[in-house]
């Protein structure tokens, strides 16, 4: 195909995986709406204001970042997990595997649609984050930096975890049992200085700790790591994740006989 | 000329040890009607997943149009269209939408994809479905929309596994004719089917496939001229008496109306008709017990050709 083409081929790829989840909006971009805005409501407002200052900043300022990103990740994850699950499911997949599209094309167009809806998500947390506080930027480079590795980092894993479920039940399990918990102990909600020196030890082990802090370095200029070590994982876990993807598509593995 | 698709030595074993094909090769002539026919199991399936990617070959080698696809399989996948046994779209898609997608994956600007979608859904007959979700299409919409998917991007070479499965006399009888004029267009055709009358009246050359090995590969013509015996059924005007004769001939009196005669090749049906009436029996039609094609293939299926 020429590069003309493969243009055709991700464009047609993204259009379909954005009008899949704009199409079932309800399940898709407002759930997360919803529930970021009862974290703010009860985490922020509620019990935020009893907690006081956290790492310089009132509650509220502090997991605003944290939220926003565990909407990011957790939606460009299940976007891409569950849009090509579907397609190994009902075998459309098989579309795009008689077609010319080259495997990374099939790979950029099922990751970038994930991406948007995690940017799409994030947009509608963070504006109605600004019901709750004031949220001042400290660097728009890390920050858009930040949520795009992230997101692609992500829908990546989506993508994989995708290509291993042989069932529905595949797909939730690393989502509910591997994701939320390491999103949740990841620092969304506190500084790893709260924590005892063994277990702000053992949090660093978990990658989540690193997209959280980055991300909150972008909004508040304040992170429990260093930013250049955790652009730097994201990144390598975000090559490694493509590299495997690549993999599975010219192996075939779970695809083709 | 450059063959629409030669294989050689093709060979497949699945990861549980079965050996579904055992070395087969065919060529399919460009503008070719093919039929490729066997029973369940025999491999033919698994030969279309082997030649559009969807099954990885053991051994051998496979060329649409010249272009090995161990070399450049893009290229020699934007010369096929495969119309496959199962539907496989997403139920939840617009049919217009399944169409234009695809156009886009073989690269086609979306407004000639929009125009191709709109051509062939027009010529299957169901453009009135297309802003349909398609899992609200009745069966042969389906599979009318699987072919006007395979064609959205005009393939040279088109592959049906059974297109017609599940489809009523009517519309099966429309789809023949839409794949005669699209043969007559240029386009070589490879269809697999269980009703083997629609092989006879569509193809030109068969491919018959068993147990993982080609059991023939003639025309349809000199396939049928290899037949041996011909069974046919005459429907009697007057009541016939209790046992009925035809010196030479193995005929059995099915009911008072009806009788079946068994002729071998190189007999004369003059000779039965010729007896019949110096019997006083009269016959008002007679027709073939089982389409002849399928006599031919249940004696190559069971080795008894």
């Amino acid at each position: 195909m020429t590069l003309a083409e493969q243009y055709v081929a991700f464009m047609t790829i993204l259009r379909k995986e954005i009008r899949r989840y704009l199409r079932i909006w309800p399940q898709t971009l407002l759930p997360s709406a919803i529930t970021m805005s009862l974290y703010f409501v009860i985490f922020g407002s509620l019990i935020g204001s009893r907690i006081g200052e956290m790492g310089g900043f009132t509650y509220m300022q502090f997991v605003v970042p944290g939220l926003i990103m565990m909407a990011i990740v957790t939606n460009s994850y299940s976007n891409v997990v569950s849009s090509f699950f579907g397609s190994k499911f009902n075998h459309s997949v098989e579309e795009l595997l008689v077609s010319p599209v080259p495997h990374y094309v099939i790979l950029m167009g099922y990751v970038v649609g994930g991406v948007t809806r995690g940017l799409f998500v994030a947009l509608v947390v963070t504006l109605v984050s600004l019901f709750f506080t004031r949220l001042h930027i400290h660097s728009y480079l890390v920050v858009i930096l930040v949520v795009l590795m992230t997101s692609t980092l992500f829908a990546l894993a989506g993508f994989i975890n995708a290509v291993f479920a042989n069932s529905f039940d595949d797909i939730s399990i690393i989502p509910t049992f591997v994701l939320t918990p390491l999103i949740y102990l990841g620092g969304v909600f506190y500084s790893m200085d709260l924590l005892p020196d063994f277990w702000a030890g053992v949090s660093r082990l978990n990658p989540l700790v690193y997209v959280v802090n980055a991300f909150r370095y972008g909004v508040l200029g304040v992170s429990d790591v260093s930013l250049g070590f955790a652009l730097g994982m994201i990144g390598f876990f975000t090559v490694l994740a493509f590299v495997y993807s690549m993999h599975l598509l010219g192996s075939g593995k779970r695809l083709r006989q | 000329m450059i063959p629409a698709l030669t294989i050689e030595n093709l060979a497949k074993t699945y990861a549980d040890g079965f050996e579904a094909l055992k070395g087969i090769s065919l060529e399919v002539k460009q503008g070719d009607f093919f039929a490729l026919l066997g029973p369940n199991g025999a491999g033919k399936s698994t030969t279309i997943g082997i030649i559009c990617s969807l099954i990885a070959k053991s051994g051998g080698t496979v060329k649409v149009f010249g272009i090995d696809i161990d070399v450049d399989f893009p290229l020699a996948k934007k010369a096929i269209g495969i119309v496959p046994q199962e539907f496989n779209f997403n139920t939840f898609e617009k049919a217009f939408d399944i169409v234009v997608n695809q156009a886009g994956y073989y690269g086609l600007p979306h407004g000639l994809a929009k125009e191709r979608a709109e051509k062939y859904l027009k010529a299957l007959g169901i453009w009135d479905k297309r802003d349909v979700q398609s899992r609200m299409l009745s069966g042969g919409m389906k599979r009318r929309l699987m072919i006007a998917r395979a064609l959205v991007h005009e393939p040279k070479l088109l592959i049906l596994d059974e297109p017609t499965a599940g489809v009523d006399i009517e519309m099966r009888r429309a789809m023949w004719d839409f794949l005669r004029d699209i043969n007559a267009k240029g386009t070589t055709i490879i269809l697999t089917t269980h009703y083997l009358e629609e092989a006879e009246a569509l193809c030109r050359n068969i491919a018959i496939i068993n147990h993982g090995s080609i059991a023939e590969n003639t025309s349809i013509k000199e396939l049928l001229r290899q037949l041996r015996r011909e069974v046919f059924i005459l429907d009697c005007i007057e009541t016939l008496p209790g046992q009925v004769a035809i010196p030479g001939f193995d005929v059995r009196r099915l009911d008072e109306h009806t009788l079946e005669v068994a002729v071998e090749k190189g007999q004369q049906l003059n000779a039965v008709f010729a007896g019949l009436d110096s019997a006083g029996i009269h016959i008002s039609s007679m027709r073939n017990r089982a389409n002849r094609l399928e006599e031919m293939f249940v004696n190559l299926v069971e080795g008894g050709a």
